[in-house]
């Protein structure tokens, strides 16, 4: 069983963002970068699937610059056994769908039986590269899921609906998309930490997985125009009141009579 | 330049959902702008009766397909009839809700067209027939303008942040073939986990109980929510202790709210919660810390225990009625 995981680099969801001298992009500089929060879902997972099977293996694949090793080196250190890297400028800020047929077009080229990718990157919120790669690929997706389990080549899994869950199945290979309950990502141990800086993680250029066509790059489908930090002032006020009751009567009157809500 | 508008409405339980009545009054407010005309698209079993109200609020042509294979969401059917409708109707914009499966069509109907999304706007405005769509990017922190450079130009809304207005046009039916298309996966069973309770991402209050609930019963969150007509959430902590499932969840790695009133109790206000409810038109906390940094991005704050202060509250609105 080859499980390949998709995996991208993001700001740390701590870290201070400030929009670039460009105002359409944010700077790199100062930006603690991790593993986006439902790719490390997705490298669990699929340590899971592979530690059930008994055999196989997990391979991650991010595109990206050379900064995005050590995003891949925090997979190996979970315990995945490979880390691939298709390597080029023009990736940073790439859009999903030159992303995700750069991503499609590496696959060819890795024998895959199961491919899982977080729902969205937590960074630009897009929730469309899986579907572009799926389709890159011909292959079924399912997306946002809680459960899977594999037997007999197919991919069973609960999907998130609004309201409820629906079971879903198709025949592997197969792309499935995380969400947050598919289960606790592991922690890495000092010792496998250690292992994994000095594994080599694979390089690949847009050349060697037949990616020519520069427009894909120049001609993105989604452009940010412009960024701002948005501003919305709070009232501030708190609320006094020498009893319970008497503050939720002063809230009440604010909400009532200030805010207008109720 | 005219360009033609398609609404792909949603709706659950023989009911359209408030986002179909948004999606549809904001495709009219485009239309009008771009002299272009207004589709819907309305998919699934029995959806007929539903149809003809969306024509009240502004759609010129309504697209039904009903039929028992469209019963429950399969993305691969339901992208397949609604790329087919933006061919026969040449729709240089598509509008999407913003519910999980309403997010997986429009990601699905761009990968087969080659184009992009601008998943999760705020509002969107026209310029020489682009959409610009305002979403909000990295946790809510910053917000962007995007362009979508290709058509169809697929743009998805949050819920509650479009106004539904009135606006009668003929609203003339026209059924729908499902379309040939197979699917690759199949639906095995449907598990619905509530029905009649009021959907979190598209309430007009919610009520939030994080860590400070101490435990699993939420009894006097649920009572405050009853009473508001809204909807129950809980921060990260809570869910992780296992309190409340994680649909609950509010934020970052949950879901966005933009409620008229979002009130926070017993949650401290790390940023990973902000980026679920910032938007909130008024934002309440009631914290027993006054230094908890939730007082500093909400409107009004209540210094105190919940447990005294939440029951009091609902107290009062209970005398109110
Ligand atoms: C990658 C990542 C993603 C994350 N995503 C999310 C997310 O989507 N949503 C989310 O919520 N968090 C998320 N978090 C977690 C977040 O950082 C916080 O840990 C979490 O929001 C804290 O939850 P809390 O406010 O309920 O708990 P705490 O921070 O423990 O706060 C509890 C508050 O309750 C108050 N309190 C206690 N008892 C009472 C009482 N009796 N009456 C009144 N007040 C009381 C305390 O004063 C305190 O302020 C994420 C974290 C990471 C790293
Ligand atoms: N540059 C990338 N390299 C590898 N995987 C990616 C990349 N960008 C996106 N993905 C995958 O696609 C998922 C959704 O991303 P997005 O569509 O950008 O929200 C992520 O969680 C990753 O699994």
């Amino acid at each position: 069983m080859n499980v390949i995981v998709l995996l991208k680099q993001v700001p740390d969801t701590e870290s201070i963002i400030e929009i670039a001298d460009d105002g359409a992009s944010i700077k790199t500089e100062d930006v603690k970068w991790v593993v986006n929060p439902y790719d490390e879902l997705a490298v669990e997972e699929a340590l899971q699937v592979v530690e059930k099977n008994g055999e196989g293996q997990v391979t991650v694949l991010s595109a990206g610059i050379k900064q995005a090793e050590t995003a891949i080196r925090s997979a190996l250190a979970m315990g995945a056994h490979e880390g691939i890297l298709i390597e080029d400028e023009r990736l940073e800020r790439a859009d999903t769908t030159a992303t995700g047929q750069v991503l499609a077009a590496a696959l060819k080229k890795i024998p895959h039986d199961l491919i899982i990718a977080g729902q969205r990157a937590v960074d630009g919120d897009n929730y469309l590269v899986p579907a572009i790669v799926a389709e890159s690929l011909d292959l079924p997706i399912l997306p946002v899921i809680i459960k899977e389990s594999i037997a007999d080549g197919k991919i069973t899994c609960e999907q998130v609906i609004q309201g409820g869950t629906m079971v879903v199945e198709a025949d592997l290979p197969a792309v499935i998309t995380t969400q947050r309950g598919l289960n606790e990502p592991r922690y890495a141990s000092m010792p496998k930490i250690m292992k994994a800086k000095k594994k080599k993680i694979a390089s690949l250029s847009l050349d060697e997985i037949g990616i020519t066509d520069d427009s894909l790059f120049s001609n993105p489908k989604i452009r940010v125009e412009s960024l701002q930090v948005p501003q919305k002032s709070r009232a501030g006020i708190i609320v006094e009141g020498g009893t319970p009751a008497e503050k939720a009567d002063n809230l009440l009157r604010h909400l009532r009579e200030d805010a207008q809500v109720i | 330049m005219t360009t033609n508008i398609l609404a792909i409405v949603d709706h659950a339980e023989g009911k359209l959902r408030k986002s179909a009545y948004e999606l549809v009054s904001e495709g009219r407010r485009l239309a009008d702008a771009s002299g272009g005309t207004l589709t819907a698209l309305i998919v699934g079993k029995e959806v007929n009766a539903m149809a003809a109200e969306l024509g009240e609020y502004g759609a010129d042509t309504i697209f039904v397909c009903d039929d028992s294979c469209m019963a429950d969401f399969d993305a691969d059917l339901y992208t397949a009839a609604a790329v087919e409708v933006i061919k026969t109707t040449g729709a240089g914009i598509v509008l999407v809700g913003s519910s999980p499966t309403d997010r997986t069509l429009a990601a699905r109907m761009a990968a087969k067209s080659g184009v992009g999304v601008a998943m999760e706007c705020i509002s969107a405005r026209l310029r020489d027939g682009r959409l610009i769509g305002t979403r909000a990017m990295y946790g809510g922190k910053l917000l962007a303008d995007v362009i979508l450079e290709a058509d169809p130009q697929i743009i998805t809304f949050r819920s509650n942040v479009l106004n539904i207005e009135k606006n009668g046009k003929a609203g003339a039916i026209t059924p729908l073939a499902p379309p040939p298309a197979e699917s690759k996966y199949r639906i095995i069973e449907k598990k619905v986990r509530h029905t009649g309770s009021v959907e979190l991402t598209e309430a007009d209050v919610v009520v939030a109980g994080g860590r400070g609930m101490g435990g699993s019963d939420y009894t006097v969150v649920e009572a405050l929510a009853k009473n508001l007509g809204g909807a129950v959430a809980a921060s990260r902590s809570a869910v992780d202790q296992g309190w409340r499932s994680h649909e609950d969840q509010v934020g970052q790695t949950g879901k966005v709210v933009s409620p008229k009133l979002y009130v926070a109790c017993g949650v401290s206000g790390a940023i990973q919660h902000l980026a679920g409810m910032s938007s909130s038109e008024v934002i309440v906390a009631i914290n027993n810390d006054k230094d908890a940094p939730i007082f500093k991005h909400a409107d009004y704050g209540i210094v105190g225990d919940l447990f005294d202060v939440v029951p009091a509250v609902t107290a009062q609105l209970q005398k109110m009625k």
